[in-house]
């Protein structure tokens, strides 16, 4: 799929914008602070319905502006059935619902919308998923799995819910027993709603690292010039699956039915600590996905370059699934959006990745400078939009 | 801001649920514009609706006198009861004429976030109404959705063990919609809820 028109209206720092983009290789130059990042940003969130940059929508909208709205026209190329149209159109209004709308009819969810885009962003940020906190890490994990599988999406806010209902219930029981007064009759149903809604997470996750396993290694060998293992390991605090999912390479993946016994059970156990501490210790929400570089963990041995390797390594995984789950879908393949990485990157890297992308469907770049971007992604064939201060234009 | 009566209003009709600072001015204003007996029969009505109006002391339900006109009706059926979250439950059931049992409103349903646990809610009165041997069963039509299901386990739990039937209702496709279009939710629970069609 390629996006063929962006339009923005009150999005970040433009009032008004309409843009046409073109299959195969697309350059967005400009200098810093005049708004590439937004453009893709925008992309970015019709496909994921978030932000790779904030975790709020009050930023995205343009000052003094009460909504802004992304419309993005993607097409599908089918062979056998030619070009085929999707309107996705989004009005993002901080502290309400956003409210979207498909080919102009509006949907009931704004959720409906995800997987009528499909992107894999490669942006700054990601040097966090190898040097930053876990919380990064499991985003990753759970964004590509709700890209893959849509339904997750509940399944995500539904876990996220229960473990604040959880949470805010352990606090009050927590003080409530202190003063002698235990109320934690309430707690049985919710350690029931985490065991079942987590247990679901959890095992979808564990499907999805077992088949990102050999895609990611693979990359990280092309990204690095064939220097170091990139090995993926899920850490997870459920007693059960600990010495099994973390040491066995391709151990077979728990049933949902297990897990969730399991979660029950540890909680169980961790009453106790829970009420005193008011937090819930128990669940998905406090694992980890750990990255190892020949062995050893790469968030304190790997060099910069290094880790820069695992983390692209780890977003072009992330095409390669998608890719694969193209296949019998024409016109399924994500649009890769790469935001201002290659001034980060040494020349190796910078040319091993631009030769892997080059043959993507639709693949935007952005830079500060031409020099940034490598040969392989420019010249014949490739586009350029200038952007300046707010506007967009094609060069040529 | 306006000056001094007009500002209170705007006011306090902004605290009403749904009604934002916008909504509040028209409404105002519209109310300013509008003939002075239709805005006096508003006002008693409003009056009358916290005096006349009271719960009913079986069901929880909104009543006038001291019970709800389900309740007092002889002709429902006393061995089934429905519990529901809210009053307006109530009133979508019964525009299905479907159930003839009577009812019970919790006045909620369980939220730690909102500080919201079983004690708050009408619980105790439940048991006590089934403490008599009549009630055969319980229906739980508790929302369908996190704090709903939480609820509905919760009851389960407690009742179960007295020897009662207690069902929950089905999640499902909507009638006359279609079928590519239900999410995949729905659809999964659909699902698992499948009966078979052998007469």
């Amino acid at each position: 799929m390629y996006v063929a028109h962006l339009s923005l209206a009150d999005f970040r720092s433009y009032p008004q914008l309409e843009l046409s983009l073109s299959p195969g290789v697309t350059t967005l130059l400009g200098r810093n602070g005049q708004g590439k990042t937004n453009l893709v940003e925008a992309i970015g969130y019709v496909a994921s319905l978030s932000s790779h940059r904030v975790s709020t929508d009050a930023p995205l909208v343009r000052q003094g502006a009460p909504r802004a709205v992304v419309r993005a026209d993607v097409v599908r190329h089918d062979p056998a059935r030619g070009e085929r149209h999707t309107l996705v159109e989004l009005e993002i209004t901080p502290g309400r619902a956003n409210r979207a709308r498909v080919n102009r009819s509006p949907v009931r969810r704004p959720r409906e919308v995800l997987g009528a885009l499909r992107t894999v962003l490669f942006a700054p940020e990601d040097l966090a998923l190898v040097k930053g906190d876990p919380d990064g890490r499991r985003r990753y994990l759970d964004e590509l799995l709700v890209s893959r599988w849509p339904r997750l999406a509940g399944v995500r806010s539904d876990y996220d819910r229960v473990v604040r209902q959880r949470t805010a219930l352990l606090k009050s029981a927590g003080a409530a027993m202190r003063s002698g007064r235990a109320d934690v009759r309430t707690l049985d149903v919710w350690d029931e709603q985490l065991a079942t809604t987590g247990a679901e997470l959890l095992v979808a996750r564990l499907a999805l690292l077992r088949q990102l396993r050999r895609p990611a290694a693979e990359a990280y060998q092309v990204l690095s010039g064939g220097q170091g293992d990139l090995g993926l390991w899920y850490r997870s605090n459920l007693k059960a699956l600990q010495g099994s999912v973390a040491t066995e390479a391709y151990g077979e993946v728990p049933t949902v039915a297990d897990v969730r016994e399991a979660l029950l059970a540890d909680a169980q156990e961790q009453r106790r600590s829970e009420l005193d501490r008011g937090v819930t210790l128990v669940g998905p929400h406090r694992d980890d996905l750990q990255l190892d570089l020949s062995g050893m963990p790469a968030k304190g041995y790997a060099s910069h370059g290094e880790s820069w390797s695992v983390a692209l390594g780890l977003r072009l995984a992330s095409y390669r699934l998608l890719l694969g789950d193209a296949e019998g879908d024409p016109g399924g393949a994500p649009v890769l959006v790469l935001d201002d990485v290659f001034a980060e990157l040494d020349t190796g890297r910078r040319e091993r990745l631009a030769e892997v992308v080059a043959g993507a469907e639709q693949v935007l770049v952005t830079a500060a400078v031409p020099e940034d971007v490598p040969p392989a992604l420019q010249g014949a064939g490739t586009h350029r939009v200038d952007v300046v201060s707010g506007s967009a234009v094609r060069a040529g | 801001m306006y000056e001094g009566v007009v500002q209170d209003l705007i006011d306090e009709l902004g605290r009403l649920p749904g009604v934002g600072p916008k909504s509040a001015q028209r409404i105002a204003f519209h109310l300013l514009q509008a003939d002075p007996a239709d805005v006096q029969r508003l006002a008693h009505v409003l009056t009358e609706v916290k005096t006349r109006v009271r719960f009913c002391e079986v069901c929880g339900n909104v009543a006038e006198e001291a019970r709800c006109r389900v309740c007092r009706d002889p002709r429902r059926d006393v061995s089934v009861i429905c519990v529901v979250e809210e009053s307006k439950d109530v009133v979508a059931i019964e525009r299905t004429r479907e159930f003839r049992g009577r009812y019970h409103v919790l006045g909620g349903a369980i939220s730690p976030m909102e500080g919201v646990g079983p004690d708050d809610l009408r619980m105790r009165e439940l048991l006590s109404r089934l403490s008599d041997g009549e009630v055969q069963e319980v229906i739980l039509a508790t929302d369908p959705n996190l704090e709903g299901e939480a609820t509905a386990t919760y009851l389960a739990r407690l009742l179960r063990p007295m020897g009662l039937r207690v069902t929950r209702l089905a999640s499902g496709l909507p009638v006359g919609g279609d079928l590519e279009y239900a999410d995949e939710v729905t659809l999964g629970r659909a699902f698992a809820g499948r009966r078979s069609l052998d007469a």
